[in-house]
């Protein structure tokens, strides 16, 4: 055996005590970066405390380190800090985030610091915000339904436990509204377990975060969140922190206490911004509309940290939001979000207007981990076949939408004239449904069902015999409660 | 083996549980000499300076965390390190220590059915330590080396002239894979000792052999007496380097995988490439996944390169309980697995490409047809993007290194059907998907992929909107291996299939042409020949092109059944062309029974059922009869 294991100690606490060495006064200032000369070996991505002239302590970590300079970026900005006045503390240890089941239930900052006034919650262990990657041997594979009570979810985008399924949405739409309806309604069917909900906000507006701890406070599960809040007007950079602390404590919660936990980060257009910030501040070369190239791997970091461990009864489900800028779903951050997430929710504002909600454009969202989680004895045996044909169906019903626009309804066929009346029946009584409506997978199914019973039998390709035997045409007959749904 | 591993440690969770925050290490093997210390660390770029007797990109240590690098730049003496671990905390001033070795990976049995990250390292034996998360600075070996293998000693004998590549013996890796043991390229001599029958782990000496004086590779010997070399069952080869062939043969060979679009329209010859661009969300996983459980290569290796962690857990559950057509046996005794996904770092993705081509190699040096997947090569662009800003190199396309095409190049370039130095004949066919940002595929990684691949398929975003997989567009995909094929194809299944695959693609584009048409005006405005042309192309599209992945019996067709089925759907084409020029509506031809038989042939029809298709196509015929017979 080698020496390296005490060599590992010695070098450890070497770190350690120069740790308490000061610096005073720094070498130069830009944005959010602090530039440092001749200091000890400081590792990357070290912790750093800036003190400014008043006393104030600034967290912030290094971005680089060479012998000559280390740049330190300041999560809180450097405003109000002078070259000369400023001391500069190199932790030795990368940034660290007490984490303990009391969190829940409180409201914290960006960077885990209490700010409702409570005293800061005594943490069980110190985890590094950044994480590691997670083994992929050590994965279980997702497959438990999770029952949203919005049939355009769990009829065509089943959400599963451990995913994470992003909403690409637009400015304007209510993707806050549907995301705390799923926080509000996420059952898993058949168990009784509630989720336990971390919320990450980056850069979102005061209301909004109001919102949504009204909309917890009224239904009574505020005690199951943690709320951090990184606001539009926080620091920028604070934000590259916020989701980081949040996941931490969602890693916890599920590794280490059993919970499943939902993790809801808003908005990811924000906290992709502020890294192309930081990015541009460190002269670094861009690729595309001026994000940094490894924009993809650094979101990848944030979005792979969900998922369920084999051996582990916890799960996390990440349920990121983004707005697009202007629509555009080929903007590099719904894009490079859309390669990693396991599917994508997809808000149409055509809809909204129409007045529909929720306004889920219906063929460019998919949910990838659909396929194992319904079926027989987890949803129903006809769920996978009807959400395929819905699919098919209405992909059609666009075609006709278009060639009506073009030579005018009553130049279609009459056949196309049914699509058109599925596709209208099938936007009214399926997708669209009320902010406090809760359905059952069942009436979801029968729902589409009742949709589909619209078309003529000929036209059901992806439908087995059996099926259409059972629910074709069948579903108006039943004796069930539509809610909400008669205009 | 790895299954039973996992068992037990699910039990034994619980109290095993507050150890996941140690620190389990183990000493590295490999000799320790300083050959530099830190000077800066940017991500995964580290600075070194001091540099005494480095080596171009030999494989290094970093700092007391021993954090796995490369050097890939030296300057002076000066260097820069390439690092496969995350380098937060290492500070300047730290030590670099040098392996001697140029980045490499160990081949032998075990390899088959393992997963492994992009620089070979056993997750399963990582996960086995305890360890939900990868920690930093693990160095487990490769291959197990406690396992052994039975070793049958091939017909040589001592004393006998050995070249490189020949085999010198045998050993059952799998149930179904027979792990040649070869002599590693560069050796060539006298046998002096080769090994009896027995069990031997990968580092036993299996076999002596003398080198000869004169020989190249044994260049520093020159003059001196040559040491005898000891080979054991392990050889070790860099991961940066093609594995030397006698000769590139012509490809004549197809890589069947039962997917009916790519067979039938766009087939790909063994020891071919291709390349499938496609934006999020249009099915490239899910063709790479389709093709590495069906088709007919021998040994199947699949890269994560940069892609999801929940993909590669769902191939490690599916793949050992899926039962390969052809052999009978679980798929994963032909797998194995190279993941190194998104979050993990960024330089291990560069590399990750190479070390499973390198294994591939490997394997098509025993003579076997191998097929290996790159998901993503987007992912592995992005990494040498990523690592050349932070080396501020000065950028071409899109942030791009200038090298981008080149590096693309190499690495198509190792596929090939090939004469091996044994003599046998071995082929590494890639498959390589790419992302291209905004499904643009006129983006630099695309268009320089394209320049260097001879297939292409295209996946179009409308297509799966519709649901509609595999997503391959028929308007933009091509193969050039078609021309390459055909004399085996007419050799087993006739001539007509190709006159069929003619015909069907002309009603291809001219049902494109058509929809334009129809766009504008509405179908009705179109004569009932050419509305039929349409109806045949819809019925093609949902009864052929279309294929679930998920249904027992369509997720797989054999060639027979894809050329009964192509030939099927051209009997109801020319029949019912015959029948609208006798003056039957095209309403009366769209409503007979047996058509929708036709439409649900794939999933009614098993591989083993060819006499149905005869029942069917009967059917097809009577009901024309019938329609004639009544409506003329």
């Amino acid at each position: 055996m080698s020496n390296q294991k005490p060599n590992q100690m010695a070098h450890k606490i070497k770190k350690k005590l120069l740790s308490s060495r000061e610096y005073i006064g720094v070498d130069q200032l830009d944005g959010p970066l602090v530039f440092v000369k001749k200091t000890h070996p400081v590792g990357y991505r070290e912790l750093v405390e800036c003190v400014d002239s008043t006393g104030h302590v600034r967290l912030g970590l290094v971005l680089d380190t060479s012998e000559d300079v280390v740049v330190v970026q300041v999560f809180e900005g450097t405003s109000g800090m002078s070259l000369p006045e400023t001391r500069v503390r190199f932790m030795g240890e990368p940034l660290k985030l007490s984490v303990s089941k009391r969190m829940l239930g409180r409201v914290f900052n960006g960077l885990g610091q209490p700010v409702d006034g409570g005293p800061q919650p005594i943490g069980d262990l110190d985890l590094d915000v950044n994480g590691k990657p997670i083994n992929p041997t050590a994965r279980e594979y997702p497959r438990d339904f999770i029952q949203t009570g919005i049939s355009v979810i769990d009829g065509m985008n089943t959400l599963i436990r451990g995913q994470k399924l992003p909403i690409f949405s637009g400015n304007g739409l209510p993707h806050n509204e549907l995301a705390a309806q799923i926080a509000r309604q996420a059952r898993i069917k058949g168990e009784d377990t509630e989720f336990a909900v971390v919320f990450a906000a980056m850069g979102v507006k005061h209301d909004v975060a109001r919102y949504f701890i009204q909309s917890f406070e009224e239904t009574g599960v505020i005690d199951n969140v943690a709320l951090f809040l990184s606001l539009a007007d926080d620091p920028s950079i604070e934000r590259l922190i916020t989701p980081r602390c949040a996941l931490t404590l969602a890693e916890h919660l599920a590794f280490n206490e059993d919970m499943h936990v939902l993790v809801i980060m808003t908005d990811m257009s924000n906290y992709c911004e502020s890294l192309r910030e930081i990015s541009t501040l460190r002269g670094e070369i861009p690729s595309r509309k001026g994000y940094p190239g490894y924009l993809y791997s650094d979101l990848a970091e944030l979005y792979e940290r969900s998922g369920m461990l084999k051996g582990f009864k916890g799960s996390i489900t990440q349920l990121p939001i983004l707005t697009m800028p202007s629509d555009d779903i080929s903007h590099p951050i719904p894009d490079l979000t859309g390669y990693i997430t396991e599917g994508q929710i997809v808000f149409e504002r055509d809809m909204n207007g129409r007045g529909i909600y929720p306004p889920v454009a219906g063929l460019p969202s998919l949910s990838r981990l659909m396929k194992d989680g319904i079926g027989e004895n987890m949803t129903r045996e006809d769920h996978p076949h009807l959400a395929s044909q819905l699919f098919a169906a209405y992909s059609y019903v666009k075609d006709v939408r278009n060639l009506a626009s073009v030579i005018g309804e009553e130049e279609l066929t009459p056949l196309d004239h049914q699509y058109m009346e599925f596709g209208e029946t099938f936007e009214r009584i399926f997708i669209s449904q009320h902010k406090g409506e809760n359905r059952t997978i069942e009436q979801t199914l029968d729902l589409g069902w009742e949709a589909l019973s619209l078309l003529p039998v000929e036209e059901l390709h992806r439908v087995t015999e059996e099926e259409i035997e059972t629910y074709y045409g069948r579903i108006a007959e039943k004796d069930y409660d539509r809610i909400g749904n008669t205009k | 083996m790895q299954y039973s591993t996992i068992e037990r440690r699910k039990e034994c969770k619980k109290e095993q549980k507050p150890n996941r925050n140690d620190e389990v290490r183990q000493t590295p093997s490999m000799e320790e000499r300083i050959v530099g210390t830190v000077q800066r660390v940017n991500g995964p770029v580290v600075g070194a300076k001091g540099i005494t007797n480095a080596v171009m990109l030999e494989m290094v240590r970093v700092g007391e965390m021993r954090i796995v690098g490369e050097i890939i730049k030296i300057k002076g003496s000066t260097a820069i390190v390439q690092v496969y671990e995350d380098t937060t905390g290492i500070s300047p001033g730290e030590n670099i220590y040098g392996s001697g070795m140029p980045m490499s990976v160990e081949l032998g049995p075990g390899l088959i059915g393992t997963i492994y990250d992009g620089i070979q390292r056993p997750l399963e034996s990582i996960y086995a330590m305890s360890q939900e998360y990868i920690e930093r600075g693990i160095n487990l070996p490769s291959l197990a080396r406690d396992k052994t293998w039975d070793f049958i000693p091939a017909s040589v004998s001592t004393g006998t002239i050995v070249r490189e590549g020949e085999i010198i013996g045998t050993c059952q890796e799998t149930s179904q894979i027979l792990h040649k043991i070869l002599v590693p390229p560069g050796i060539e001599g006298t046998l002096t000792y080769i090994a009896e029958e027995g069990s031997y782990t990968v580092t036993d000496v299996i076999a002596k052999v003398l080198p000869k004086v004169s020989n190249a590779a044994g260049g520093a010997s020159k003059g001196a007496a040559p040491e005898e070399k000891e080979l054991t069952m392990m050889q070790t080869w860099a991961i940066r380097k093609a594995r030397p062939t006698a000769e590139r043969l012509p490809l004549g060979k197809p890589l069947v995988s039962g997917q009916r679009v790519i067979d039938t329209l766009f087939p790909l010859a063994k020891g071919g490439t291709v390349v499938i661009p496609g934006g999020f969300g249009t099915g490239k996983t899910m063709i790479q996944h389709a093709i590495a459980k069906w088709c007919d290569a021998d040994i199947i290796v699949y890269i994560g390169c940069g892609e999801r962690g929940n993909e590669m857990t769902d191939v490690l559950t599916e793949f050992p309980k899926l039962i390969d057509p052809r052999t009978g046996q679980s798929l994963m005794n032909r797998t194995i697995l190279i993941a190194n996904t998104s979050n993990m770092p960024v330089s291990a993705r560069e590399a990750s490409i190479y070390t499973g081509v390198t294994l591939a190699e490997y394997y098509r040096d025993q003579g076997y047809d191998v097929a290996v997947m790159a998901d993503s090569t987007s992912r592995w662009a992005e990494a040498l993007r990523e690592l050349s800003g932070r080396m501020e190199e000065m950028p071409a396309e899109e942030g791009f290194p200038a090298y981008l095409p080149t590096r693309i190049a190499e690495f198509y370039e190792r596929a090939g059907y090939m004469r091996l130095l044994s003599g046998e004949e071995g082929s590494v066919s890639i498959i390589g998907a790419v992302s291209p940002p905004g499904g643009d595929f006129s983006e630099p990684v695309t268009q320089h992929t394209r320049r260097f691949v001879r297939c292409f398929w295209g996946l179009d975003r409308q297509l799966a909107n519709a649901r509609h997989y595999p997503a391959i567009s028929w308007l933009e995909s091509y193969s050039e291996y078609m021309e390459d094929l055909l004399p085996w194809w007419e050799q087993k299944l006739g001539f007509q299939r190709e006159k069929d695959r003619t015909e069907m693609m002309e009603l291809l584009h001219r049902e494109v042409r058509l929809q334009q048409v129809v766009k504008l005006v509405g179908p009705d405005a179109l004569p009932d020949s050419q509305r039929f042309i349409i109806e045949v192309c819809t019925v093609f599209k949902n009864a052929f092109l279309q294929q679930n992945a998920f249904d027992d019996i369509d997720r797989y067709s054999t060639l027979e059944k894809q050329t009964r089925m192509l030939a099927l759907i051209l009997l109801y084409w020319r029949r019912g062309q015959d029948a609208i020029k006798k003056g039957i509506t095209i309403v009366r031809v769209r409503k007979m029974r047996a058509l929708q038989d036709v439409i649900k042939m794939k999933f009614t029809i098993g591989n083993d059922q060819m006499e149905l298709f005869d029942k069917l196509e009967a059917r097809l015929e009577r009901g024309f009869d019938q329609l004639e017979s009544l409506y003329v």
